[in-house]
């Protein structure tokens, strides 16, 4: 029994018994008797919510775990070929709420094939069966059909709540299912979610008497929404919270959809440049300023100086704003942060500048999360962006930040060593140097010392993402220093096999671990064999590992499932990506050929 | 014609120092590295057009063409976007064999996956919504006078007249000068002229920059001198 610090699913299931335990009936070894009658302990258990509580709590013994299978609730399975929709359909009984994640994290980059898998119908099919009171459904990174949507809206009577993010395959048809057949529906939620044309009917599905909803976000689909139903639906949803509309949503009709939700306390507003009337204007100004509860604000696709100034009377306790849609310049950003003065959460585009980002600096002293994204990721117009001066700067200003997100062309060790020193508490460092392989642009060193800074400095890290030129040295540190570190990706780094080692060698709370172009062979893979069980998974692409080093791992760890995609056309004995994960169900059956199972 | 290009590359832009050979990075570091790539595919191009003329003032190891030929995609090579400051050190020139202590190879232009960033976000960043042109860009000629070939730019990657004058400036090294409605361009060497739907030559930033866009079927860099005259839409 590995007792890992995360475990979704236990690796090892006890022989669960189809009825409730009683110590009298126990077959296990001869424990003392349990001083609580079980009610008593399913009582007590019915208030613990972490998943990663009840796991522990389901390992401490038999009947413990027992009570804790039958009032588990909430369902999270962090890897969905980890376990089988039969192996949970027999330990959990009475589940309302499943949160499943499904693909690698490299597919949203395009790096997997679109019919890799992940389909969630095999689930539905089980849920359909064994949970009819399924009220949540959250996916991520899951592949779910109109069939899939339709057989989720017609099994469950009492579904509550839909969230799909980075998801695909489906159409308006299989949402119009979902519109039609879910009367209590509360929420409907699709985030960044990949789809062709989807078209906007769907929204007009949902019945005149409908009016549960209290979340709606349908920011990233594509296709036109009937507005004259989208403000009916508005209207008569009293609970309404959470509205984020597609960039089809003009200004104007924005407007109607304010005066009927004031209470908002997320919006998402739709396309934000719209000849206007000053009247409009005006009206517009107005609706923005009703909004006194205003946390999250995004969408502003297309928002220009013009028209920001529209957003002011509604800043007030924003902590989230999002302008990752919106490239503005830094005189107008650094306009409309004047208003945020309770901001915690920010992220723009690099557009903004390293000016921008002293305005960040400045107007931001509680900032706690920034994330600065590309404009120009692939250099085609030589964009600036942003540089370390900007990142300084909102280090020096904002003491609390612990969550960064940063795309830049250039960096230097002493930047970074100063950021940490100004903002000791971070828990997500990621720093994306866009050309792969940089060094420290003023020295021309490896950028090591700076994510030795990093792990060294900020005791806390939980996930980190490093670039730039880096030797096997970054690897010693993080190693030696980054305790607590639970997921980490590397691109383009390291000199050899031992990086890696020194990384499955250290870093005891690993969970995560994706790496791509880097020199790391099958000596680095068979170092962390130990270790893959107690991860959810490894990624590894385009490095040096064979095909043999994946079956030497394979069989020596018949509990790992080991998956190759050779490169078309390459060599056969490369493996070219390696996707390497822990199971209890063992190989997947849905593999497309592809996919080698080693 | 060998004259003429590099008439083109003196006289243009003071803000940066040319010299004949192609130089190391070592050796002029502020060089920048897309002026040299330009550079030498001009001169690539030059000399194999005059071939019969008498040897320019190059010396041989100048063939040596060490940054990259002509004709690479140039979303490979970084360079600076505007004529004010070399923003870019040419450390970034990394890709050079010269840098001894890479250990990963040097990366081939546009890597898939890289840099991590979803495709749905990198798109909405370029397509700006525009009726006529569905998703994909809206790419136009753009001449230069005294420039021996055209380039050709997405006009939906600029938000406004500021950004695209700041792109032309810098793809071409001149300076355009600021835009007033009574003067033109006036005062400045260059004049940004484009091409309407009718045909007729218009003066670029006397109509709102949505009508601009959806109007221009090409831009033409002309000298102000000949610009003079131009009366936009009046």
């Amino acid at each position: 029994m590995n007792p890992s610090s995360e475990s979704e699913m236990d690796p090892e299931p006890k022989k669960a018994e189809d009825l409730p335990s009683n110590s009298e009936n126990s077959h296990g070894p001869v424990h003392p008797q349990s001083p609580f009658p079980d009610e008593v302990l399913e009582k007590v258990l019915s208030f613990v919510d972490s998943h990663k509580d009840r796991s522990s709590i389901s390992l401490v013994r038999k009947d413990w775990y027992n009570a804790e299978r039958w009032t588990r609730s909430k369902l999270f399975i962090g890897n969905c070929y980890a376990v089988s929709p039969e192996i949970v359909a027999r330990r959990f009984r009475r589940i309302k709420s499943v949160t499943l994640k499904g693909k690698p994290r490299f597919s949203d980059f395009n790096m997997l094939p679109l019919d890799w898998g992940a389909n969630v119908h095999s689930w539905l099919v089980m849920f359909a069966k064994v949970y009819p009171f399924l009220e949540e459904l959250r996916l991520k990174r899951m592949t779910i059909t109109d069939e899939g949507l339709e057989l989720l809206a017609k099994s469950f009577p009492g579904f509550k709540a839909l969230s799909l993010s980075s998801c695909d395959g489906f159409t308006e048809n299989g949402l119009k299912a979902i519109a039609s057949h879910c009367r209590h529906l509360t929420e409907l939620n699709i985030q960044d979610s990949i789809t062709e044309e989807v078209g906007g009917g769907w929204l007009s599905c949902f019945p005149e008497n409908f009016a549960s909803l209290e979340i709606l976000n349908f920011s990233s689909l594509n296709g036109d929404v009937n507005f004259d139903d989208l403000e009916r639906l508005v209207s008569r949803c009293k609970l309404l919270r959470v509205l984020k509309v597609n960039e089809s949503i003009t200004l104007d009709q924005l407007q109607r959809l304010l005066v009927h939700a004031p209470r908002l306390t997320e919006l998402g507003t739709g396309s934000f440049q719209q000849e206007l009337t000053p009247r409009q204007y005006e009206e517009i100004e107005t609706a923005f300023c009703n909004c006194r509860n205003l946390q999250v604000l995004s969408g502003l696709w297309e928002a220009t100086s013009l028209y920001l100034p529209l957003l002011y009377g509604a800043c007030a306790s924003l902590t989230f704003l999002n302008l990752s849609d919106a490239p503005l310049q830094s005189g107008e950003f650094a306009k409309l942060l004047a208003y945020c003065p309770n901001l915690r959460c920010l992220w723009v585009i690099d557009t903004v500048e390293d000016k921008g980002l002293e305005a960040v600096g400045s107007s931001c002293p509680l900032l706690e999360e920034l994330r600065v994204y590309p404009a120009d990721p692939y250099d085609r117009h030589h964009r600036d962006g942003v540089t370390e001066l900007g990142f300084l700067a909102v280090s020096r200003g904002c003491p609390k930040l612990h969550y960064v997100l940063y795309f830049c062309r250039r960096m230097t060790n002493a930047a970074v060593v100063t950021i940490v020193q100004n903002c000791p508490d971070f828990t997500h460092f990621r720093l994306c140097i866009m050309t792969p392989g940089q060094p420290d642009y003023l020295t021309n060193d490896p950028m090591d010392e700076a994510f030795g800074a990093v792990v060294k400095t900020c005791m806390k890290i939980k996930r980190l993402s490093v670039s730039g030129l880096l030797t096997d040295r970054t690897f010693e540190y993080i190693g030696k220093y980054a305790k607590d570190l639970e997921t980490l990706s590397v691109a383009f780094a390291g000199s050899s096999d031992w990086g890696m080692q020194c990384i499955m060698e250290g870093c005891p709370k690993l969970r995560k671990l994706e790496i791509r172009d880097c020199p790391f062979g099958d000596a680095a893979l068979l170092s962390g064999r130990e270790k893959y069980e107690m991860m959810r998974s490894l990624w590894m692409s385009t490095c040096s590992v064979t095909m043999k080093g994946c079956r030497l791992l394979a069989r020596e760890f018949p509990r790992l499932n080991v998956e190759v995609i050779r490169e078309e056309g390459g060599d056969e004995d490369q493996a070219h990506k390696v996707y390497v994960y822990r199971s209890v169900a063992g190989p997947r059956r849905d593999a497309p050929p592809f996919v080698l199972t080693v | 014609m060998n004259s003429a290009v590099m008439k083109f590359m003196y006289t243009q832009n003071k803000a940066h120092r040319y010299c004949l050979t192609p130089p190391s990075y070592k050796t002029c570091p502020q060089f920048s590295h897309s002026l040299t790539t330009n550079f030498l595919q001009i001169y690539v191009i030059s000399r194999k057009m005059e071939r019969s003329c008498s040897a320019p003032a190059f010396e041989k190891d100048d063939l040596n063409l060490r940054l990259g030929l002509p004709g690479r995609d140039e979303s490979e090579q970084p360079s600076s976007s505007c004529a004010k400051t070399n923003k870019r050190s040419s450390s970034e020139m990394d890709t050079s064999p010269h840098n001894n202590q890479s250990a990963a190879p040097p990366p081939k232009a546009q890597v898939v996956g890289w840099p991590p960033v979803r495709s749905y976000r990198k798109n909405a960043l370029q397509a700006q919504k525009q009726p006529e042109s569905e998703g994909s860009g809206m790419f136009v000629k753009v001449s230069m006078d005294g420039a021996p070939y055209l380039r050709k730019i997405d006009l939906k990657f600029y938000n406004n007249y500021l950004d695209l004058l700041k792109a032309l400036e810098g793809m071409f090294k001149c300076t355009i000068g600021v835009y007033s409605e009574r003067e033109g361009y006036n005062g400045s060497e260059f004049a940004p002229t484009y091409e309407d739907k009718d045909g007729d030559w218009m003066l670029a930033g006397d109509v709102p920059w949505e009508m601009f866009i959806t109007s221009c079927k090409r831009l033409r860099i002309m000298k102000a001198s000949e610009a003079k005259g131009l009366g936009g839409c009046l």
